[in-house]
């Protein structure tokens, strides 16, 4: 199992030295990769199916909990095959669509590396490394958004799209670290028998909220929703592939993998049933006023994804069985959409609704395949969505005492859903063929035939709902907790109420697809009520945020160097001067006080002359010269307290720094103004403040009593153990090595920087 | 600076610093000096020296960029690190010793080969900030 998730990694690397093989005629051999992993996972759907979970073990970091472990029950089944299969038509799909493109082998790669990332997302059993390949989404995403790098609409997009999905990542974060605390255990497997000590924790609301953040960013959640129609800037396969059928469902894995660890608790219920509520009708009234095909499958995704995590909120058996079918249903009939879309955009080049019409004279094959999405997205039988569309009624009218609401809510967003199927799949098709578009040719074959077959997926399901029942919808009920036993999947359930709300939905539905017809002029209308929408706040705040550590940073970073040590000194002055104000107590006894040697008041003396002097003086290289002498009598002192190597370094040292000091100096203007006395006055409070804190703060230490034991270890091992009398020396090259190893690493890259700084002239053809 | 007897001195001076500086890498290990401050006398002596002749001289002297010097003591520093790893299946940076006692050097070990890159690097690094220094200065 690891391989086929590495799979995708190792084939985007292989992809770096062979991408010229596939650019060309030979990109389609790439869509081999999905199409194996896929006939990998469908070997298991037996074993799956007769209650078996299959787990495999790797260690990777032991010391921290941290293992690839993979599971693969009935949930994650379902998303591998969603992923591989619907992977496997898009890669053929990109063949054929992004044809003649000069970077497909990179798209090849990113589209393969999100493939890996997802497989290991849905099978992971640890939660770290479900994490780390969350983040992988993210990041393959953004490269996915962007790939039209040229554009600026979709940068932003894609920044956007990584700003919302990372900040949910690290609240996930957070959140997984939290629970592994309570549980002591990164291992869902071993979390699943918890859920009462877990939801018993006072930090349970703390972690739904932290989940709940990660799911809702990632599966476009109100209001986190707006990047996902912002992410349609990236081309067709992308937004098919990972914002409609499988990146955006990660959230939705999320809620449902966690729903037996976390789930069947008031707060988790309620928040998933009002935000995925909002969400649902908000973003399907939103398709009302959209003319973009892209723009419309964007708001309607939003809509089915909010009906998911609604489902999710329910938490009965009923409301899981229905959002496992769901999850079918809009795979099947969204990617087909998408699809169908793209082959309209990249044969007639517009994506405008408005304009759009009569293209199944040009676009047979394309044609059936939107109406059979359509319908199945409508719910009308013998579809899958028929099913779907029926057990999302059943689940929710049998919800508690709030069963009327939801219905209400639930069957609106359907009826707008209806409409949105089809706008998008019928309606650019029936009517006259205007003029403009009688010359669109019929596309390729690797462009039509992957729709085709998503779309009749959804009429074969529908027919036979058998086929997915045992194998695929039962085994993910077991997996998050429910009894799968009393499932049945039939397409006729009988004349009830649930029946006649579908009709009620089907009929009024059509009517408003005849009633209303998208045009600009709704667009403008949703257009004013832009600056309320969240994405607009959002904007607003981030621009603030610029706008706050601009003037931040010039403030503290205004290009003079004295500035920046006077800031640094008095932070530290402040943060220093009030912890010693608080905590330490002073007292001086002058008896302890040993006598002062004459060496000592010499050596003193001539320090006090060196700094007055500096400071007095009014020639630099003098000023360099006193502190020089500053210098060489701190190293008196380390010779007076017996250091000798400190005091040979220092003296080196000191040296250097005055002849580097020259080098400088010597090539600069005498002083042109002196700082006249504020500044003077202001320079010295602040250094006679730092001198005295860091005096102080010294002798605090000195106050503590000493620990001996590391310094008493060297001494007495310094010969048994290193061959060496000179402590200090045998600390630096054996005790301590490898820090002196990095220290002088750290020493040559300095040097190499002044080098590149002072040396570096960048040839004319270079500069910019 | 280029007085006659600061010229004439540094003749006698370099060889002199270096021998120096060179002994105080040796004993480092018994009595206070080591790779370091060794390091920085060498680089005392060179800095001398180009003050008394022109830097010119001093580079030709050298006959390499003094950058060269770093990668070459890292490399040294680093294989003294490795060598137990590599031949005697012991953690890094175990100090390995010759077992008679030598002229000259004493007893020599790892360490010693290690002190020596240390040496080098701080050459190196010292000599090339001041030279590009003084160079663009």
């Amino acid at each position: 199992m690891l391989l086929a998730i590495l799979l995708g990694f190792i084939f985007s690397i292989f992809l770096v030295f062979t991408g010229k093989f596939f650019k060309g005629k030979l990109s389609i051999l790439a869509s081999g990769i999905p199409l194996a992993l896929f006939i990998y996972f469908a070997q298991f759907i037996n074993r799956i199916s007769s209650g078996e979970v299959i787990t495999q073990e790797n260690i990777w970091v032991p010391s921290f909990g941290v293992n690839l472990g993979f599971t693969l029950d009935g949930l994650s089944l379902l998303f591998s095959l969603m992923i591989t299969g619907i992977g496997f038509l898009v890669f053929i799909y990109t063949s054929a669509y992004l044809k003649n493109n000069k970077y497909l082998d990179r798209f090849y790669g990113y589209l393969s590396m999100f493939m890996a990332a997802m497989l290991g997302l849905v099978l992971s059993d640890n939660l770290i490394s479900l994490f780390v390949f969350w983040e992988l989404t993210s990041i393959t995403s953004f490269f996915l958004i962007g790939f039209n790098n040229t554009s600026q609409a979709s940068r932003k997009s894609a920044i956007t799209a990584l700003a919302i999905t990372g900040i949910g990542g690290l609240s996930l974060l957070v959140g997984l670290l939290f629970l592994g605390a309570i549980t002591g255990t990164y291992s869902i497997t071993e979390m699943l028998i918890m859920n009462p000590e877990i939801a018993a924790n006072p930090y349970y609301t703390l972690i739904v909220i932290l989940i709940f953040g990660a799911a809702f960013t990632k599966s476009a959640q109100f209001p986190f929703h707006f990047w996902l129609p912002g992410a349609m800037k990236a081309p067709t396969p992308v937004s098919t592939y990972l914002h409609s059928a499988t990146m955006v469902k990660a959230g939705i894995y999320l809620l449902l993998r966690l729903t037996p660890v976390l789930g069947d608790h008031e707060f988790w219920n309620s928040t998933l049933v009002i935000v995925g509520a909002i969400t649902m009708v908000y973003s399907a009234v939103h398709t009302l006023f959209r003319t973009d095909l892209k723009g419309i499958l964007a708001y309607s995704t939003i809509s089915a994804l909010g009906i998911l995590v609604f489902l999710i909120g329910q938490g009965t058996v009923e409301a899981l069985t229905a959002a496992a079918v769901f999850i079918i249903v809009h795979a099947l009939y969204k990617a087909t959409l998408f699809l169908v879309t793209g082959i309209i955009d990249h044969q007639a080049g517009t994506r405008d609704t408005t304009v759009l019409r009569g293209l199944r004279k040009v676009l047979f094959p394309v044609a059936i395949a939107g109406f059979l999405a359509a319908i199945s997205s409508a719910g009308i039988p013998p579809t899958i969505g028929f099913i779907g569309k029926e057990l999302t009624y059943e689940s929710t009218f049998h919800f508690g005492n709030l069963a009327v609401l939801l219905m209400v809510l639930i069957v609106i967003t359907k009826i707008l859903l209806l409409y949105a199927g089809f706008v998008t799949g019928i309606k650019p098709f029936t009517g006259v063929l205007p003029e403009r578009f009688e010359n669109t040719r019929m596309p390729s074959f690797l462009l039509w035939a992957p729709p085709l077959l998503l779309a009749t997926g959804g009429i074969v399901f529908g027919i036979f709902p058998g086929l997915i029942e045992a194998s695929i919808v039962k085994p993910l009920v077991n997996a998050v907790g429910g009894n799968s036993e009393e499932i049945h999947l039939k397409l006729w359930h009988g004349v009830s109420t649930v029946l006649w709300l579908s009709v009620i939905t089907i009929t009024v539905g059509t009517v408003l697809y005849f009633l209303i017809k998208p045009n600009h002029k709704l667009e403008q209308t949703i257009a004013k009520l832009e600056w309320l929408s969240p994405h607009s706040i959002i904007i607003k705040m981030w621009d603030f945020f610029f706008n706050f550590s601009k003037i931040w940073t010039n403030l503290f970073q205004n290009g003079y160097l004295r500035n920046y040590v006077s800031t640094i000194m008095v932070f530290m002055i402040t943060l220093t001067g009030y912890g010693l104000f608080k905590t330490a107590t002073y007292s001086v006894d002058y008896m302890s006080f040993s006598r002062i040697t004459v060496y000592e008041a010499v050596t003193s003396l001539i320090m006090l002359i060196a700094v007055l002097y500096t400071v007095f003086t009014k020639s630099r290289l003098a000023a360099v010269a006193a502190m020089g002498i500053m210098g060489y009598a701190i190293c008196m002192l380390f010779v007076i307290y017996s250091a000798p190597d400190l005091a040979m370094t220092q003296f080196s040292i000191d040296t250097l720094t005055v002849i580097l000091f020259v080098l400088v100096l010597y090539k600069l203007p005498k002083y042109l103004t002196l700082s006249d006395y504020k500044m003077r006055i202001k320079d010295g409070v602040i250094s006679l403040a730092f001198g005295t804190i860091i005096t102080l703060l010294i002798l605090e230490v000195l106050a503590e009593p000493i620990n001996s034991e590391v310094s008493d270890y060297y001494a007495a091992n310094a010969y048994v153990l290193a061959h060496g009398k000179n402590v200090v020396n045998v600390i630096l090259v054996d005790f301590r090595g490898a820090d002196t190893m990095i220290e002088i690493s750290v020493l040559a890259i300095a040097a190499i920087g002044v080098f590149a700084l002072l040396k570096l002239r960048l040839k004319k053809s270079d500069q910019r | 600076m280029k007085t006659i007897i600061l010229r004439t001195a540094s003749t006698y001076l370099l060889p002199v610093l270096l021998l120096f500086s060179i002994f105080i890498l040796l004993r480092g290990h018994y009595s206070p000096g080591g790779g370091f401050v060794g390091g920085l006398i060498a680089s005392i002596a060179f800095v001398l020296h180009s003050f008394a002749r022109g830097l010119d001289n001093t580079k030709e002297l050298l006959r390499m960029h003094p950058g060269f010097l770093m990668p070459i003591g890292l490399a040294i520093s680093f294989l003294a690190g490795v060598t137990p790893v590599i031949f005697f299946d012991m953690p890094f940076m175990t100090g390995l010793w010759y077992p008679e006692h030598l002229p000259v050097l004493g007893s020599l070990g790892t360490a010693l080969f290690f002190d020596l890159g240390v040496y080098l690097v701080v050459v190196g690094v010292t000599l090339t900030i001041i030279f590009t220094i003084s160079e663009s200065a």
